[in-house]
């Protein structure tokens, strides 16, 4: 009797496969006041409806999980897992009271979306958007494929697993997550997010400065004689190995025209490559750290470079 | 435009407003929905462009514990109609993106607060242990937010396409080149969005490497990601917070475990 008791408390993982479709849509009516409740609340429906039957145990289920949640949407998953076990322990008959589930939620959900951020939106997503965008700007569709499959691979994949996890793991997870592995996954991630960072600042920031430092007259031997190929070629004389002499000299780095021009972008690209975009990211990181909202620093970025480019310094 | 096409697009216009909030599939992203509005609007490279652009920008928008950031889906969404539909320039949309944002931004804020009334109407009906109130609610305030860009993008559609053209005419020329400079510098303010939040003293040397590495062009961003990884793996490896032996958080039980020695170690 108490065997078929426990069955009927039981979740299955056609129920926990519910779950995990609907905490999908934790955020759909997030607000001020307490955030992602009501999407917590449907997403345990599949499982509540399962675990209680009577108009009374449902409406305190209800509530109990209509209370103020908010963590990072994915790592939500983990804490469902808990949930969901302590749930069926409470229906099953033990003595698990309101505030205790509530307080592995809160508990969890702090340090959960500390490592969350910076996994996801900190790394994952910039390096996936950069590469796809990458191959987007050269006109290829794998751009926006490889980003939607690839993100939504890893995040389905995560939030299956995590929510599993949760679910056989119970409390010891939060100590595993938050401690352990999610520590080092986070520290694994920032080391390749920052890295992608340093080669994209100088890569895909912008910035020329075709201000002329200099004009000098280049020698005539220092320079490609295309006056006796055009003479050659009039004349009908032009043979291959002229034209094969051109290339070879331009290749060996004589100078195509008369004038050699240097601009203030040759003279940072001397120094090295990507010198002024760096300091313009420096400058934003300095900003930010002082608050200036990221919308205000853009808007000073459209002004500085209008007035930049009308000067003739940027273009 | 025929009436398909109108469909097609506030259909992708909405998708891209739930995600919004939802930030699972990712339609609200420059790549995802500027293509699909492309795709929708039959001008897909264009939108394919301005999506690999938008997409560099928007790199360090994120949601963040109750902080709101400027919204990529109003942004990606209406300047890649008046791209695509009306062709403005490449330039001349990421120009527009960025006001753009700014008003997503607010109607998001907007959305989110009538949604507390919807939380307070939620729990009335869940007294009555009525499951399928509280998911009626919740849905609606996903319609809401996917409303929040599809209206918008229903009323720049219904604009005469001569006024947009006039409108995007008048722009002078000086103002154009400068906002298409203007435009390569902002992605720098998303970089350093991400690189704020992550940044601790000792992950600026992977910064600092990568930086001296990417003048070499002949190493593409596959390259890179392969000597990130490599690099993200060694030094999880020799990290000395990583070590038993290490300096790291120190007093780890000793059971035996080497694993829970190293999960202890923090």
């Amino acid at each position: 009797m108490a065997e078929e008791n426990k069955n009927k408390y039981r979740l299955t993982k056609k129920d926990r496969l519910h779950v995990f479709w609907r905490s999908q849509f934790l955020q759909a009516s997030w607000n001020f006041e307490r955030m992602q409740n009501i999407g917590w609340a449907y997403a345990m429906i599949p499982a509540l409806k399962k675990l209680y039957t009577t108009k009374e145990d449902r409406a305190l289920a209800l509530k109990r999980h209509l209370e103020f949640f908010n963590t990072h949407p994915y790592l939500a998953a983990p804490v469902l897992g808990v949930t969901l076990t302590l749930e069926e322990e409470k229906a099953g008959g033990e003595d698990i009271d309101n505030a205790a589930i509530q307080g592995v939620k809160i508990g969890m959900m702090g340090p959960l979306a500390g490592v969350g951020d910076p996994i996801f939106w900190g790394t994952i997503r910039p390096v996936l958007g950069a590469f796809a965008a990458s191959l987007a700007l050269s006109g290829s569709w794998l751009g926006p494929i490889i980003f939607f499959l690839a993100w939504n691979i890893i995040r389905m994949a995560f939030l299956w697993y995590s929510q599993e996890l949760g679910y056989v793991q119970g409390g010891n997870i939060t100590q595993n997550l938050a401690g352990g592995l999610m520590q080092k996954l986070t520290q694994g991630a920032s080391v390749l997010g920052m890295f992608i960072l340093g080669v994209l600042v100088p890569r895909w920031t912008n910035m020329n400065f075709p201000l002329v430092l200099s004009r000098v007259d280049v020698a005539e031997n220092e320079m490609v004689n295309f006056g006796a190929i055009s003479e050659a070629a009039n004349e009908g004389v032009l043979s291959g190995d002229m034209l094969r002499n051109v290339v070879h000299e331009i290749q060996s780095g004589m100078s195509i025209d008369p004038v050699q021009v240097t601009t203030l972008q040759n003279t940072l690209d001397d120094l090295i490559p990507g010198l002024a975009p760096l300091l313009l990211t420096l400058a934003c990181i300095w900003l930010l750290r002082r608050k200036v909202s990221p919308i205000t620093i853009i808007a000073g970025l459209f002004v500085i470079g209008t007035l930049a480019y009308v000067a003739g310094i940027l273009g | 435009m025929d009436i398909i096409t109108i469909v097609l697009v506030i259909f992708v216009a909405f998708l891209a407003g739930m995600e919004g909030i939802l930030d699972q599939f990712q339609f609200h992203q420059p790549i995802v929905a500027c293509t699909l509005i492309g795709l929708a609007a039959g001008n897909p490279m264009q939108g394919l462009l301005l999506g690999g652009t938008l997409q560099l920008i928007a790199l360090g928008w994120m949601n963040i514990g109750a902080a709101v950031a400027p919204d990529a889906a109003l942004a990606s969404i209406a300047s890649a109609i008046l791209v695509v539909y009306y062709g403005a320039g490449i330039s001349e949309g990421i120009a527009l993106a960025i006001p753009l944002a700014i008003a997503g931004q607010v109607l998001t804020i907007f959305v989110r607060t009538i949604t507390v009334g919807i939380a307070h109407a939620a729990d009335k009906k869940a007294t009555e242990g009525s499951f399928k109130a509280v998911e009626f609610y919740h849905i609606g305030a996903l319609m809401l937010q996917g409303l929040r860009i599809a209206i918008p993008a229903a009323i720049i559609l219904s604009v005469p396409p001569e006024f947009v053209t006039d409108a995007l005419n008048a722009i002078p020329a000086w103002l154009t080149g400068g906002l298409a400079v203007a435009g390569g510098m902002i992605v720098a303010v998303g970089y350093a969005m991400v690189i704020n939040m992550m940044a601790t003293p000792k992950l600026w040397l992977f910064f600092a490497l990568g930086f001296a590495l990417s003048a070499i062009g002949e190493l593409n961003l596959i390259a890179m990601g392969i000597i990130g990884v490599v690099l993200a793996l060694l030094y999880l490896q020799f990290a000395p917070e990583f070590n038993q032996g290490g300096g790291g958080g120190g007093g780890s039980s000793s059971n035996g475990d080497p694993l829970d020695d190293i999960l202890n170690d923090y």
